[in-house]
């Protein structure tokens, strides 16, 4: 039996160095380089393939098809490119995971290279974390010093080098065709596809993007083997995955647990909503992906229960939300957020966004009637699998599935002629104010 | 047309580091969202100079690169304080108080969203202040970034004592991470100048310890390898 | 007389059809073809914003969104697509807004979306009334807005009122609906990416950089192209109405491409004119100046009625049968005295010309017609003779969509983006698919040859003969070689690229600069050449001509070039001169030209506005600018484009109506034959009837190098040269002082900056300013640093300063000296 819990990429958090090399040494790291080495390029693939390990970046594609998609009869030159860009509402495993043990990444980068044949690889990480970044930089530093990187790795004929690459803000970045656009020093605008990225990607040649944490996990199915990944997870959701809760818990923070547990195992083990609270609502995969409710706090939180149940895994990102906090201004703020970063290039989103921002300003400040909420639904229904990539559909998630679970809230707004809440209650010190 | 004293022509030591921003890609177009910190360090914002360096070390149109500065948020065509304060004011960091923090310091700072506050008699830094999106630390809500460095679970009392800290000078440390530098300081690493700070601070918040701490209180960990199945996937 | 207007010897390829459904219709469209243009097929129109068929797609603005329920695997689409970026399939099935519902919503959300932030400003609008977005907001949208109404009240995002991006265009960013169509345009068609999409999400819009204008040559096609009124001309803004405009294809007067236009005017005023669609030829892009450079017509000089000599010396305004007699008798009386010589220009339509052709023979008695107003050779008479007249598209000649298939395409002597605008773009076409090298011989690498990514053979003017030859043994069948018309004054080039062509298989073609050039040419205004490309030296070509033409015989004699007529006026052996559009500045020998018209007996000058010579003339006669009658440009390819009268002025006549009444007043004097033609109508019929010369091709003749060039530096190619003389090389930039660009202040501020370049080696020396001294002159401007350029070569445009190169320095590839200009210091 699997424990509830399964630190891997969390395991040296707590190391007092835990970014150092000596620190990762110690503890076996950079000893799968020799085992991938001894296997063919092919092998690795194959194995990554039998762990059964999807994207953790969201949109759970299984990784090592992925990287069997790189077509290995084009002569030009292979590219790995993590995306480091977290930046989805909510999501925030990626940035203590580079902070803490950015060497496990570092790692994870070379296996993935050697496995696509890149000899050239990028980690694209969000501009607005400094001290993740020197993290990473310095790891790198640390890694080509040690002979992990450069080249004739280990002794195995195989070159590779990493360039770390800051972002500039922008939330579009986290999109890869986005992402290869500002790392090839344009505007962040997704790229028509096909042709995908695999064909023809950074600089139109075969390049593989994965998640931090997707690359993070590839060391441990190499050294440990596909069975032991396999082992951890459900059937069709294999594996360990950093889950974060956020918000109204007690106790929130990082929870590295087999896919497939559920939120009501997760809330145990945080202490629960905080003190006196219930839970109202809370996002499974981050802003992006449809709201749910207590009455899903038993889904298994894997690709297919979160979208049986109509939402998505996304990246795991559980925003819990209890019943101070008004879901239409949750939401209004939401939609803010996709406006600010919608990048302009298609008309559902950019003007979408724009209208929805409106429409949501006024429904929170009392103002209309209950038709409004339908017209709501119908420019939902304008954008959604109208826009160009998926930020359009992220955008209109949490408002179609909040009018789903909370109608009767939005009309109390309309009814009351304002929002009905009061927002110092949801603070994370409104209950010590009482005392202060 | 303005003269700010910082935006003046780059240096050429500043030429010779865009320069080699660029040959660290197999198409120095790559480096130009570097190239950009570097002159937002260089420069204190994004000058029409500092676009025409970088056009003309790119062989590119500054319409591009004017295109490409105006594109992401980081990019500044005003200056920002010695330090910029962040405020997340996206929806769980508002609910749990950026709201609350973004207008304390609003008013006590006596500015608006991406302004810089006036430097009183006996400051000696300037700060700025501006409501930024999710800057991926939930777990540590409500967050505020000063020059990109995290400032974990602040309130507004406390913010506000951080930014007089920072106006008068003394020294003021990330919450898990390095004593805070310049924004142009923190703007030079961002373009992949390191600055010897990256031992400061530890390796994980307390949150992000939540569950590693509970795991070793229970003892749990990843299946042993040598215990589980070595070679065939399991079938279910 | 006419080459062919046949298609393209190309052919239809055989390309894999695949058939798709599109509203329950079948219909078989070449591979790669994408869905909004098969549906096009079967007459189902989508609407659409960001596409455009040439350029690549974008799939921004997601209004020709379209329902696939099989994608030709069994499986359909669970979201519509975007049909400008959606390929065709076989066994596709598509449900366009005309049989599917989902469909149908898509785009009225699309369209309602767009327009939320749209200002509602049509009836001030520029475009309104020829607006995509108005015209398919009424087709595909929704009858009311959602957005604004009384429970909405959206907000709309508003900008500050129009931006300059140039001198030629503006910008209103609240009408923009970032479609791209503009920078794409920029970016890829162009190569003048200076304008750039900027800011980000709803804010997004189009921009230039601090004080960098979108200069671009092309930049007028962005006003065309952009689908909303987001892009303004300023010349156009607020003029007009598109309703009220009269529409007229017409072909651009600027440069021998032979570019399709449409000339919109009103009540007898061009207001503007827009980019035809030729595909053969200029697609439907044009140049800046082919669209902005029309105010030339009607200025305060133009010539609106025939003027003759009084007696008291002064020209004095006279009737048409008036001038008609004086200036017979006068010609008559000087075809005694020696002789005429006519000297066409370059501009004619190919039915004036074929009037000069014709009046020289038969009224004129003579060969001594040539219509190179520029510096020439007989080297090239023999050349254009020989491997020129009668080349064109159904025979063989080099096409634009033979630029786009040759594997490799050598410029000699020719700046495609300043002398040849429409080859320009299509060779950045086939650049940009990967499919032409682009190799020019050229003394430095240019802007536009730059965006060609051409391979540049440094070469000084001058050797270009040994240059091509040193690159022959690289050239095959896939090769084309493209001569400019410069290369007339080096001994020795074109010769040589006769040469290289026949042995290497490669293909060769001439690009003059004029547009009136090929089409003069294949008339026979050149001492040695009859209509139709017939020889003079060959009696069967002149029997030919003369039967047809139902006269006794014609002169003999090969006749005088244009600088033989000039020495001949000023020495006396000629008596007369018939001259049209010719500017002394751009002649071999601006002072001997003057000094021969003063010198002539007697002139007749034919202009469309007053000018120095027709100042000098005994008679003027009022021409038709384009616009005002019908013609024919041939272009550089040898194709026939026609065109016919946008406006109507009836005292706004042709040339080839005072040449025959000329003519006819010459023939009541018992002196030769009228021409036979009074309209632009009876001279096609009668060139269509001569047609072309089927007879023995003059040979190349590799002897024929003797320059007819006069006018050298005594020391240029003797003596020892000492460090300050520099080889002079000089072209004529796209906007310059030309006089055809008069009366346009806006275009004319989007001219480049004249400059000297000169090496670095130069710079150092002689600072950043610098005076050029030649054997006619000295002219100062400003030096810029070429690093590429060849040593011991200066650079400057040719008319952009002065009266120009040739009559304030020296002849193109002379010897100049070089110095710091005075006062200055570098």
């Amino acid at each position: 039996m699997v424990d509830t819990l399964t630190p891997v990429l969390t395991d040296l958090w707590d190391a007092e160095l835990g970014w150092k090399l000596a620190t990762y040494e110690e503890r076996g790291g950079y000893a799968a380089l020799d085992v991938a080495f001894a296997m063919s390029p092919d092998d690795v693939i194959t194995a990554v393939k039998d762990s059964g390990l999807r994207g953790r970046g969201g949109a759970g594609f299984p990784t090592g098809m992925k990287w069997s998609f790189i077509p290995q009869d084009n002569p030009k030159p292979k590219y790995l490119v993590v995306n480091a860009d977290e930046s989805e509402p909510g999501t925030c495993k990626d940035i203590p995971l580079m902070m803490g043990n950015p060497h496990v990444l570092v790692e994870g980068v070379i296996l993935s290279s050697y496995a696509i044949r890149a000899n050239k690889a990028f980690i694209y990480i969000r501009g607005e974390v400094v001290h993740v970044i020197r993290r990473v930089q310095a790891a790198v530093a640390e890694a080509y010093a040690a002979g992990h990187l450069g080249s004739n790795i280990h002794g195995s004929g195989y070159d590779l080098d990493v360039v770390v690459h800051a972002g500039a803000g922008a939330y579009i970045c986290g999109e890869e065709t986005a992402l290869l656009e500002g790392l090839e020093g344009r505007r962040g605008q997704p790229r028509l596809r096909p042709p995908f990225p695999a064909v023809a990607g950074l600089y139109a040649s075969p390049t593989v993007i994965n998640n931090v944490e997707s690359i993070a996990s590839v060391p441990a199915i190499v050294k440990n083997g596909a069975a032991w990944f396999g082992s951890m997870g459900t059937e069709k959701s294999k594996g360990h995955g950093i889950f974060s809760l956020s918000g109204h818990v007690q106790k929130p923070g990082q929870y590295e647990a087999p896919l497939g547990i559920t939120l009501r195992e997760l809330l145990d083990l945080a202490g629960g909503v905080r003190e006196g609270h219930q839970l109202k609502f809370w996002t499974p995969g981050g802003s992006s992906t449809p709201l749910f409710t207590a009455e899903h706090l038993d889904v298994p939180l894997d690709f297919e229960g979160v979208a049986g149940a109509g939402s998505m895994l996304g990246t795991r990102a559980l925003q819990i939300f209890d019943e101070t906090v008004c879901v239409v201004r949750a939401v209004l703020r939401w939609s803010e957020f996709y406006k600010h970063e919608s990048c302009g290039k298609c008309t559902p989103c950019r003007e979408g966004t724009w209208w929805l921002v409106q429409a949501l300003a006024r429904l929170e400040s009392g103002q209309g009637s209950e038709e409004d909420l339908d017209q709501l639904l119908d420019q939902c229904d304008n954008i959604l699998g109208r826009a160009f990539c998926a930020l359009g559909d992220g955008a209109t998630s949490p408002v179609t599935s909040s009018i789903q679970h909370f109608r009767e809230e939005y009309l109390a707004h309309l009814e009351q002629g304002g929002c009905p809440f009061d927002p110092a209650r949801s603070t994370a010190w409104s209950g010590q104010e009482v005392s202060a | 047309m303005s003269n700010q004293p910082s935006a003046n022509q780059l240096d050429d030591k500043t030429i010779a580091e865009l320069r080699e921003i660029a040959a660290r890609y197999p198409e120095p177009r790559s480096g130009l969202l570097p190239m950009l910190h570097l002159v937002q360090s260089a420069q204190g914002r994004i000058t029409p100079e500092g676009i025409e360096a970088c056009a003309a070390i790119l062989e590119i149109s500054a319409a591009e690169v004017n295109g490409v500065a105006t594109f992401y948020t980081m990019y500044k065509r005003h200056g920002v304080g010695d330090y910029h304060v962040g405020v997340c004011t996206n929806t769980l960091c508002a609910v749990m108080g950026g709201d609350a923090i973004f207008q304390r310091l609003k008013d006590h700072l006596e500015i608006g969203n991406d302004e810089v506050a006036a430097q009183r008699q006996g400051d000696s830094r300037t700060v700025s202040l501006e409501h930024i999106e999710c800057n991926a630390a939930c777990d540590y809500a409500p967050v505020v970034m000063v020059n990109w460095e995290f400032m974990d679970n602040q309130t507004p009392e406390s913010a506000v004592q951080m930014v007089e800290a920072l106006r008068v000078g003394h020294d003021v440390s990330s919450t898990r991470g390095p004593k805070l530098c310049t924004w142009r300081e923190a703007e030079r690493v961002l373009a992949g100048f390191p600055d010897g700070r990256v031992d400061e601070g530890p390796t994980a918040g307390t949150a992000s310890l939540a569950g590693l701490e509970i795991a070793r209180e229970r003892g749990w960990s990843a299946p042993d390898p040598s215990v589980a199945p070595a070679k065939e996937p399991t079938d279910g | 007389m006419t080459v062919s207007t046949g298609s393209t010897g190309g052919g239809v390829e055989k390309t894999d059809l695949v058939t798709v459904t599109i509203d329950g219709v079948q219909v078989s469209v070449p591979k790669d073809t994408l869905v909004i243009r098969a549906a096009e097929q079967i007459g189902v129109q989508i609407p659409r914003f960001c596409d455009h068929p040439l350029l690549a797609p974008v799939g921004a603005c997601r209004q020709c969104l379209v329902d696939v329920p099989d994608a030709g695997n069994g499986r359909g689409f669970p979201k519509p697509q975007a049909s400008c970026t959606l390929p065709v399939a076989e066994g596709m099935v598509v449900s366009t807004q005309v049989t599917s519902p989902v469909a149908d919503k898509a785009q009225q959300g699309v369209m309602e979306l767009l327009l939320i932030n749209h200002p509602l400003d049509c009836p001030v609008c520029d475009k309104g009334g020829e607006c995509p977005l108005q015209n398919q907001a009424m087709s595909n949208g929704r009858g009311d807005s959602r957005f604004s109404d009384e429970r909405n009240r959206g907000v709309k995002r508003t900008f500050p009122k129009p931006i300059n991006l140039s001198p030629t265009v503006l910008l209103d960013r609240e009408r923009c609906i970032v479609c791209q169509r503009c920078t794409r345009f920029a970016d890829e068609i162009a190569g003048d990416p200076f304008i750039a999409l900027v800011e980000r999400g709803a804010q997004q819009q189009i921009g230039i950089a601090e004080d960098a204008p979108f200069l671009s040559y092309f930049s007028g096609n962005v006003i065309q192209i952009c689908p909303v009124g987001a892009l303004t001309s300023e010349q156009y803004r607020f003029r007009s109405r598109p309703f009220d405009l009269v529409s007229t294809p017409g072909i651009a007067e600027h440069d021998a491409c032979g570019s399709a236009i449409r000339v919109d005017h009103r009540r007898g005023t061009v207001l503007r004119r827009q980019a035809g669609n030729d595909p053969a030829v200029n697609e439907e892009w044009i140049s800046d100046k082919d669209r902005f450079a029309f105010a030339y017509t009607h200025g305060d000089d133009r010539i609106t009625y025939p003027q003759v000599r009084d007696d008291d010396g002064s020209l004095r305004p006279a009737s048409w049968p008036e001038a008609f007699t004086v200036a017979a008798r006068g010609l008559a009386a000087a075809k005694a005295a020696g002789g005429v010589g006519v000297l066409t220009g370059g501009r004619l339509s190919a039915e004036d010309a074929y009037a000069y052709s014709k009046l020289a023979r038969v009224a004129l008695d003579t060969n001594d017609i040539d219509f190179r107003a520029r510096p020439h050779s007989a080297e090239e008479a023999a050349f254009l003779a020989a491997s020129v007249v009668l080349t064109g598209p159904g025979n063989g000649g080099v096409t634009y969509d033979d630029l786009e298939s040759a594997a490799k395409v050598v410029l000699v002597g020719l700046e495609p983006e300043d002398e040849a605008a429409a080859v320009f773009l299509r060779l950045r076409k086939s650049v940009r698919a990967g499919g032409t090298e682009v190799v020019s011989l050229a003394p430095f690498t240019t802007r536009g040859l730059a965006k060609l990514s051409a391979r540049v053979v440094p070469t000084a003017p001058g050797d270009e003969p040994a240059a091509l030859r040193a690159l022959a043994a690289e050239l095959d069948a896939t090769s084309v070689l493209l001569v400019g018309e410069r290369m007339a004054v080096v001994p020795g080039a074109l010769g040589a690229a006769a040469e290289v062509a026949a042995a290497s298989g490669a293909r060769l073609a001439w690009v003059p600069r004029r547009a009136g050039d090929r089409g003069a040419l294949e008339a026979g205004c050149l001492p040695t050449l009859l209509p139709g490309g017939r020889p003079v030296a060959d009696p069967q070509a002149r029997v030919d001509v003369a039967t047809a033409w139902g006269v006794a015989h014609l002169p003999e004699a090969e006749g005088r070039s244009a600088d033989a007529i000039v020495e001949a006026l000023a020495a006396g052996t000629l008596g007369g001169l018939v001259i049209a559009g010719v500017d002394p500045d751009d002649t071999t020998d601006p002072a001997a030209t003057r000094a021969a018209i003063d010198a002539a007996g007697f002139v007749v000058a034919l202009d469309l506005r007053r000018t120095e010579v027709t100042d000098r003339a005994d008679v003027v006669f009022p021409v038709a600018p384009t616009t005002d009658k019908a013609g024919t440009f041939v272009n550089w390819e040898g194709r026939v484009r026609t065109w016919e009268a946008a406006l109507h002025n009836p005292a706004s006549l042709p040339d080839l109506r005072a040449l025959s009444g000329i003519a006819e007043e010459m023939a009541r004097l018992g002196e030769g034959s009228p021409l036979g033609f009074r309209t632009v109508e009876e001279a096609r019929a009668e060139m269509a009837q001569l047609g072309s010369w089927d007879g023995v091709r003059v040979e190349a003749s590799p002897t024929s190098v003797e320059s007819s060039r006069t006018d050298r530096g005594s020391d240029d190619s003797t003596g020892e040269r000492d460090d300050s003389t520099v080889r002079l090389a000089t072209w004529k930039q796209l906007l310059d002082n030309g006089s055809m660009q008069d009366g346009d202040k806006y275009l004319k501020a989007t001219a480049r900056t004249p400059v000297a370049l000169v090496t670095p080696g130069d710079f150092d020396r002689y600072g950043p300013t610098v005076t050029l001294t030649g054997d006619r002159g000295s002219m100062t401007l400003p030096a810029e640093i070429c690093d590429d350029l060849v040593e011991g070569v200066v650079w400057v445009p040719a008319g952009s300063v002065g009266n120009g190169v040739l009559a304030d320095l020296a002849s193109p590839g002379a010897a100049v000296t070089i110095t710091g200009a005075e006062g200055v210091h570098g």
